[in-house]
């Protein structure tokens, strides 16, 4: 069974999903995991389905992107079955003004202290950029961690907190 | 019945009395409202005397702003730029609101019991283009100082009232809803201006 990585991104307009989803029903492709969204009225699509060759889905669906508005990429993945958490869930939040860089030194202090970013969404809001991060950490490296994030945030003048991730189990 | 379901020690209730925003007697002013990034709103604020004159005339002027600004159920003193812990509430006719204390203000407010966590979406007149997703205690129990009499009250309330207490509670401690929020999809672009 192939397993294939589609991504489609473009200026929104209504029918991307419609249209990508036919292309790939046709070709008797099961969509398994997948993001949609718009972002700043561009509409991105990062989907992993199963079932046909890479290259007749790339070329299903290069009519859709020769309009050039949508740019569609394929390409053939490993199954990697599940993956083990990596330790305890966390949420990251910052925000703060907008400038380069927040994101990668953020998420270079998570890594560094071994943690696995599993979620991440950014937010521009006028001048406030938001960044809420789902990480998952080895356990009893949050406290020194947090001193870590607050002093790589107070150098780029933005506010952070790490918090466990509620686990909301039924 | 287990501990937790038990409830607040309602006998320790002391209640707003005979406060309401007229004991203040000072008319209130409308102050500008401060937006994140603002550090004001990233810092703790300091505790005030709630017998000053400052602190009652910031008081008034948070009911006065809260009262202009639509949709708005507390304004909290950073808010309007003053770090000082003092927040107006008022959740009257709220349709989420169960228990309502009405218009009120609290100085050097803290929570000492919170229980039944729940999660709701909240907005900020500090933060107007975003909404988030939070989880707060539904059972709330407030002890804080009455502007103007000094007077020490501990409030008991619940739901959507016991939210708003949480929310402007957190701005005297330099915090934001965002830093709050349940996880990376817990963020929306805000749909409905009131």
């Amino acid at each position: 069974m192939n397993e294939l990585a589609i991504t489609v991104i473009g200026r929104d307009r209504p029918g991307i999903v419609a249209d990508v989803a036919e292309v790939l029903a046709d070709l008797g492709a099961n969509l398994t995991d997948s993001t949609m969204t718009r972002l700043r009225g561009h509409f991105a699509m990062t989907l992993i389905c199963t079932g046909p060759a890479s290259a007749e889905v790339e070329a299903a669906l290069a009519p859709l992107a020769a309009e050039g508005q949508l740019l569609a990429t394929v390409r053939a993945v490993t199954p990697d079955g599940e993956v083990p958490p990596a330790g305890e869930p966390y949420v990251m939040a910052v925000h703060g003004s907008d400038r380069m860089g927040i994101v990668a030194a953020m998420t270079r202090v998570l890594v560094d202290a071994g943690g696995n970013v599993t979620d991440l969404s950014t937010r521009l809001a006028g001048s406030l950029y938001v960044v809420l991060a789902e990480v998952e950490l080895p356990a009893g490296v949050a406290d020194t961690l947090i001193d870590r994030l607050h002093r790589t945030a107070g150098e780029l003048g933005v506010e952070v907190t790490l918090r466990p991730a509620d686990p909301d189990l039924l | 019945m287990t501990g937790d379901d038990s409830g607040p020690d309602v006998d320790a209730y002391v209640g707003l009395g005979d406060w309401t925003p007229d004991s203040l007697v000072v008319p209130g002013e409308v102050r500008p409202v401060v937006s994140a990034p603002h550090p004001v709103l990233s810092r703790a604020a300091e505790e005030v005397d709630p017998t000053a004159k400052e602190t009652v005339q910031l008081a008034a002027d948070l009911v006065a702003t809260m009262r202009v600004s639509p949709g708005c159920v507390g304004l909290a003193a950073p808010q309007v730029g003053v770090g000082a812990r003092v927040f107006a509430v008022d959740v009257t006719g709220h349709p989420k609101a169960v228990t309502v204390h009405g218009t009120f203000v609290l100085c050097n407010a803290r929570v000492v019991e919170a229980t039944r966590w729940k999660p709701g979406r909240e907005g900020c007149m500090s933060v107007p283009d975003l909404t988030g997703d939070v989880k707060r205690a539904s059972r709330l129990v407030v002890e804080g100082d009455l502007p103007g009499t000094g007077e020490p009250v501990r409030l008991v309330t619940d739901g959507f009232e016991a939210r708003a207490l949480q929310h402007e509670i957190d701005h005297c401690a330099g915090l934001l809803f965002l830093d709050r929020v349940a996880g990376a999809h817990a963020v929306y672009q805000r749909k409905v201006y009131l």
